[in-house]
């Protein structure tokens, strides 16, 4: 049973997961130039690719919100901060080593209910400005949610499964030696396609995409604009580290200690997203659909009677 | 002393939030306004001790209020709030019932007489309350579950518009589908 975590472990997992988020979209963002300019010829200018983010997210604190007209303000400005807040929420079960800021007996559900407060915060995001484009894009993110959340939960119920509780502590402590990924690998992916989606990133990012000159986002300038896109890269890496718990063996590993396999691990899955995005084109959700319930939705659940088969066995 | 704090302010905010879903008149703000109700209702529900209900509580209401966003803007006038309009209809009838049903519960807390508590309250409160709801029942509860399941998507196969005979032809050999909107497995 792993112990709690001291009480400054609250303050300091939202910046911790703040440091993760900038670091996963400077690394991005080297990737993207080097995508379109060509690789970075020096240490220094590799540097400032990798320091774009900052810069976009200093211009938007100073930037003048904008305002549009008949907007249901409160509605929008709710949807807007609790993008984060549900990240952050969520990344509270989230164990660092063996520890997490909290390890309910429920933790798995509880990041579940999390993740779908952040599906409702994008429709009210989209809905606040009375703007079509960003309705679009809040009806584009539910559409997509019904898509993703199914075999999502199909996913992450395996994990609970094999390890037989709902306690993330226990399904870490149930992969000292074989992590769930090596006999649970149909959930394991489908988790990590449920993870871009679930933060409308990468290619699922058709809720914010250009085709709707930006979607859920179109009318988001300054610091609401900076709140909503930085909220959607800590959900991305919350939901990335939520990974490394339910299928990678948390921080299982030889030599290391604990909380330096987490952070090996986590940066693993967050790379591979992030670069993974590149070699993807961006899905429209209905054709996501089709192929999560009749493809993804069978594969997960045969995966699901296979663990239960095995535990019944053991 | 923490506990009847978070009850009294999360029982509070649950009524009010109730409220205002009658008070709104955007279906929106309605809707999200039912949600912190019922997120309230699940706070209650982990205060005592239930907490994966509580936690699917949540869950399920969130997942579920944002759909029914879509209906209400979908069906009801002046999704937006920006024309008049009242969520109250039958003003006298619907104050009289209220209040009656109101007294009735009210009377009901009051005068029922409440056994004192015998022995501790139980480790694992959720099973207990699964087994004293369903224990003797789960065959009844399982059959339930299946018939509901069997419902739902009946009307949905009922309900929708384009059947097999229009997906695949009339003589069911089409070997794509002719759907409206092309993608997915195998296009």
């Amino acid at each position: 049973m792993p112990d709690a975590a001291p009480l400054w472990a609250t303050v300091v997992l939202p910046v911790a997961l703040a440091v993760a988020a900038v670091v996963a979209a400077g690394f991005d963002a080297m990737l993207s130039g080097s995508a379109e300019r060509g690789p970075a010829g020096s240490v220094r200018e590799a540097g400032l690719r990798a320091l774009a983010p900052l810069r976009e997210a200093l211009r938007l604190l100073v930037q003048r919100p904008r305002r549009t007209t008949a907007a249901d303000r409160l509605l929008g400005r709710l949807g807007v901060v609790l993008v984060p807040v549900a990240a952050v929420l969520a990344g509270a079960v989230l164990p660092w080593g063996f520890r997490a800021v909290s390890d309910p007996s429920v933790g798995i559900v509880w990041f579940n209910a999390m993740e779908a407060l952040a599906w409702a915060a994008v429709w009210l995001a989209g809905w606040g400005p009375n703007s079509a484009l960003s309705l679009v894009g809040g009806y584009r993110f539910l559409a997509q949610g019904l898509a993703y959340e199914l075999p999502h939960m199909f996913a992450i119920t395996t994990a609970a499964l094999g390890a037989e509780s709902l306690r993330v502590g226990d399904v870490v402590a149930a992969q000292d030696g074989l992590w769930f990924v090596v006999w649970m690998p149909a959930a394991f992916v489908v988790y990590l396609l449920s993870a871009l989606a679930m933060s409308f990133w990468g290619p699922f990012e058709h809720p914010v995409s250009r085709d709707a000159a930006g979607g859920a986002a179109a009318e988001l300038a300054g610091v609401d604009r900076l709140v909503f896109l930085g909220g959607r890269w800590l959900l991305l890496v919350v939901t990335a580290g939520f990974s490394v718990p339910l299928f990678l063996g948390g921080g299982h590993g030889p030599l290391l200690p604990g909380w330096a396999w987490t952070l090996v691990k986590t940066v693993a899955v967050l790379a591979l997203l992030v670069a993974g995005r590149r070699a993807l084109p961006v899905l429209r959700m209905e054709r996501y659909m089709e192929v999560a319930w009749m493809v993804l939705v069978p594969l997960t659940l045969l995966q699901a009677l296979f663990v239960a088969v095995v535990v019944l066995n053991r | 002393m923490p506990d009847e704090v978070i009850f009294w302010v999360l029982a509070l905010v649950a009524v009010a939030a109730g409220v205002m879903v009658f008070r709104f008149d955007s279906m929106a703000r309605a809707t999200y306004a039912l949600l912190t109700s019922l997120l309230c209702v699940g706070g209650e529900v982990l205060l005592l001790g239930l907490d994966y209900l509580g936690v699917v509580i949540v869950l399920m209401m969130t997942i579920e209020m944002a759909i029914m966003a879509v209906f209400m803007v979908m069906y009801m006038m002046n999704p937006a709030g920006l024309m008049p309009m009242t969520m109250v209809h039958n003003k006298k009838g619907a104050a009289a019932i209220c209040a009656a049903v109101f007294a009735v519960l009210a009377a009901g807390v009051l005068l029922a007489p409440w056994p004192s508590r015998r022995g501790r309250p139980s480790a694992d409160p959720t099973m207990d309350l699964g087994l004293s709801l369903m224990g003797p029942q789960m065959l009844t509860m399982m059959a339930l579950g299946l018939a509901l399941f069997a419902t739902i998507v009946a009307t949905v196969v009922l309900a929708t518009r384009r059947g097999r005979y229009d997906r695949f032809g009339d003589d069911l050999k089409a070997r794509t589908p002719d759907d409206a909107v092309r993608g997915g497995t195998g296009r």
